[in-house]
C-alpha cells in the first residue's frame, strides 16, 4: 500500500517536472499578459513619472464613445463575415478537385497551395502592384480589354476593404483545402460505390453523405479561419496603413496603432480586452453552432 | 471521382461533367498562380517590361542585385535563420516534455492544465503584444532575437499534437523499455521521439512555415538590422518611397519567401503530406 503511494507520487513529481518549463513560458507569455491586459484596461496609460492610475472604467467609456473603434469593430466584423464563408468555401471546391482524378493535378495542387507558403507582407506588396491605379494589372485589364477608366481600389472608402479581403482569401483557402482533402482521403471509397448502387446522384452523394462527414473539419477550420480573420493584419501595413479615413482598418492594426504609434497603452489594452472578447464569443459561438450538425466518426 | 469505381463508363467516353470540373479547376487554379507569377515575370526582366507581356523580352538579373544592394538582406536571411532554428529548437524540447506528462501520467490538476494549454489556441501571443512588449522591456530584451522568439517556445498547438501522438503509442513499448532499466528522458528519448518523426516533421515545417513568415510582433520588437528578420526588413525596405522600380521589390519580395517556396517546390508531395498530418490530429 505505501508501496503504490509513493510511486504514485513519485509520478506527480516526474510530471510536474516534465511540464513545468512548457509551463512556465506559456504563463508567462500567454496567461500572465492576458491577466494583465484585463488589469491595465482599468488604469489610465503611465506617463513620464506619473504611474498608472486606476480610473475605473473610464477606459471602456472612451471606447464606447469613439467613433473609431465602432468603424473599426464593424470593419473587422465585415471583414470576417466575408472571408470566413468565401474562403471556406473555395477550399471545399479545391479539395474535391484535387481529391478528383483531373488532368494536371499537379499543378493545381502547387498552384492553389502556393500562396499559403509565402509571408502575408510579400504577398501584399505583390497584389499592391496589381491595384496601382493606371499602372497595375488590374486597371491594364479594366482599359485596355474594357476601356474603363483608371479606378484607385485602395484609395476609396466603399472598395478599400473588399480589395483586402480578396488577398486574404487568396491566401487563406489554399491553406484550409489541405485540412478538407486530409479529411476526404479517410472517407472510405465503398460508401461511394454503395451510393452508386441505390442510384443517388452525385449531388445528393456530396449533400448528404460528404458534407456531413466533412462537419467535423468544417469546424476545425472555421475556428480557425475566425482567428485569422482578427490575428493576421499584416498586409493591412503594405497596402493601406488602415486608410483611407480607417476604412480598412482592423482590430489589432487599431490596437498596434494605439500602443505603438500613440502609446495609449491603457487604452490599447482595452481594446485588446474585446478583441478577447470578441473570439471567445466567436468561438464558443460555433462550438454551439456546429454542435448539433457535426457527426464524429 | 466517380470514373473509377463505375465499371460501366467506358474509358475515353466525353463526359461534361468531367469536363466542367477541369475546366473550373484550371481556371480557379490559373487565377490563384497569377500574382506569383506576374512578380516571377517582373523580377526577371527589366523595369521597362513591367507592363508590357513580351515572350522575348530579355531575361536579367539585375533586379535582385539591386534590391541584395539596396538593404542588408544577407543579414536578415541570417537573422531568420537563427530565429527560426531557435524557435524550433525550443519548441521541440518544451513541447515533447509536456505531451509526454499530458499523455502517459497522472497527476492533480491534470485536466485544468491541460485546457489552460488549449487556451493558447484561442488567446495567442500575436494579440497580446502590448503587454508582452512591457515584459520584454523588463527583461532588458526589446530589439533582441531573443524576444521575438520567447513567445512561441511553448505552443499549445506542439503539445497538442505530440500528445496526440504519444497517446497512440503502445504503452507495452515503455514498459517493456522500463524492465530493462531504461530511465523516463530514456523511454522518452528512445521509445516515443523515434516513433513520432512524422508527426516532428509535420509540425516543423508549419512551425517553420509560420514564423519565417511571422511580422506584426517582430516589427513590434525590434529595431535594428541586427535583429530584424526578413519580413520586417522587406517592409522597412519597401516602405522607403524613394522611387523603387517595382521590379525590384519584387524581387526582393520573391527573395524573402526564395528559400520557402524553393523548398515546399521541391518537397510539395512530403510538405502537403505534412500538412496533412498535421491537420488531421
Amino acid at each position: 500500500m505505501k508501496f503504490t503511494r509513493t510511486t504514485a507520487q513519485l509520478n506527480w513529481i516526474y510530471a510536474w517536472l516534465l511540464l513545468s518549463p512548457a509551463l512556465i513560458m506559456l504563463f508567462a507569455f500567454t496567461h500572465y499578459p492576458a491577466i494583465v491586459t484585463l488589469i491595465s484596461s482599468f488604469f489610465s496609460t503611465p506617463r513620464g513619472k506619473r504611474p498608472a492610475k486606476f480610473i475605473g472604467l473610464e477606459n471602456y467609456q472612451a471606447l464606447i464613445n469613439d467613433e473609431i473603434f465602432w468603424h473599426v469593430i464593424w470593419n473587422n466584423l465585415l471583414y470576417a463575415l466575408a472571408t470566413i464563408p468565401i474562403s471556406v468555401a473555395i477550399a471545399l471546391v479545391m479539395a474535391l478537385w484535387v481529391n478528383g482524378k483531373l488532368r494536371g493535378l499537379g499543378f493545381l495542387r502547387m498552384a492553389y497551395f502556393t500562396p499559403t507558403v509565402l509571408p502575408l507582407i510579400a504577398v501584399a506588396n505583390i497584389w499592391l502592384f496589381f491595384y496601382t491605379p493606371g499602372f497595375g494589372l488590374i486597371d491594364q485589364i479594366r482599359n485596355g480589354l474594357f476601356g474603363l477608366p483608371d479606378q484607385n481600389l485602395l484609395g476609396q472608402t466603399d472598395t478599400v476593404l473588399w480589395a483586402v479581403m480578396a488577398v486574404a482569401i487568396w491566401k487563406e483557402a489554399g491553406f484550409f483545402m489541405i485540412f478538407y482533402l486530409a479529411a476526404l482521403q479517410t472517407i472510405p471509397p465503398s460508401l461511394k460505390e454503395a451510393a452508386d448502387i441505390e442510384g443517388a446522384s452525385r449531388w445528393t452523394f456530396f449533400w448528404r453523405i460528404i458534407f456531413p462527414l466533412l462537419m467535423p473539419t468544417t469546424l476545425f477550420v472555421s475556428v480557425n479561419a475566425v482567428i485569422n480573420a482578427f490575428r493576421l493584419v499584416d498586409h493591412i501595413f503594405v497596402m493601406t496603413g488602415g486608410g483611407p479615413d480607417n476604412a480598412s482598418t482592423l482590430l489589432l492594426f487599431y490596437i498596434y496603432e494605439q500602443a505603438f504609434k500613440y502609446w495609449q497603452t491603457g487604452y490599447a489594452a482595452t481594446l485588446t480586452v474585446v478583441l478577447l472578447a470578441l473570439l471567445s464569443i466567436l468561438a464558443i459561438g460555433q462550438f454551439f453552432f456546429f454542435d448539433r450538425k457535426v457527426h464524429y466518426r | 471521382m466517380s470514373e473509377q469505381t463505375l465499371p460501366h463508363t467506358k474509358p475515353f467516353k466525353f463526359s461534361w461533367d468531367k469536363t466542367l470540373n477541369t475546366t473550373g479547376a484550371w481556371v480557379l487554379a490559373l487565377l490563384w498562380f497569377l500574382p506569383l507569377a506576374y512578380a516571377i515575370w517582373t523580377a526577371f526582366h527589366p523595369a521597362m517590361y513591367e507592363v508590357r507581356f513580351d515572350l522575348t523580352a530579355p531575361l536579367t538579373l539585375e533586379n535582385f542585385t539591386k534590391a541584395w544592394e539596396a538593404a542588408p538582406f544577407g543579414r536578415y536571411f541570417l537573422n531568420t535563420v537563427l530565429l527560426v532554428t531557435g524557435i524550433l529548437a525550443g519548441q521541440f524540447i518544451l513541447c515533447t516534455l509536456a505531451a509526454y506528462a499530458f499523455a502517459r501520467f497522472e497527476f492533480p490538476g491534470k485536466s485544468v492544465l491541460f485546457t489552460l494549454v488549449l487556451l493558447q489556441l484561442l488567446v495567442m501571443p500575436d494579440i497580446l503584444i502590448v503587454e508582452n512588449y512591457k515584459t520584454m522591456r523588463h527583461l532588458g530584451l526589446v530589439d533582441t532575437i531573443t524576444a521575438i522568439a520567447l513567445p512561441y517556445l511553448a505552443s499549445g498547438f506542439g503539445i497538442f499534437l505530440l500528445r496526440q501522438t504519444f497517446m497512440t503509442i503502445p504503452k507495452e513499448l515503455e514498459d517493456a523499455a522500463r524492465l530493462e532499466g531504461c530511465s523516463i528522458l530514456g523511454v522518452l528519448w528512445r521509445v516515443y521521439i523515434p516513433l513520432a518523426k512524422p508527426t516532428y516533421l509535420a509540425y516543423g515545417l508549419v512551425s517553420v512555415s509560420h514564423h519565417w513568415n511571422n511580422f506584426l510582433w517582430p516589427l513590434i520588437i525590434t529595431n535594428s538590422v541586427e535583429t530584424r528578420p526578413v519580413t520586417v526588413g522587406l517592409q522597412v525596405f519597401a516602405a522607403v518611397d524613394g522611387g523603387l522600380e517595382w521590379s525590384v521589390i519584387n524581387a526582393a519580395t520573391l527573395l524573402t519567401s526564395g528559400p520557402l517556396l524553393i523548398a515546399f517546390l521541391l518537397f510539395q508531395r512530403q510538405f502537403v503530406q505534412s500538412f496533412i498530418r498535421a491537420g488531421i490530429k
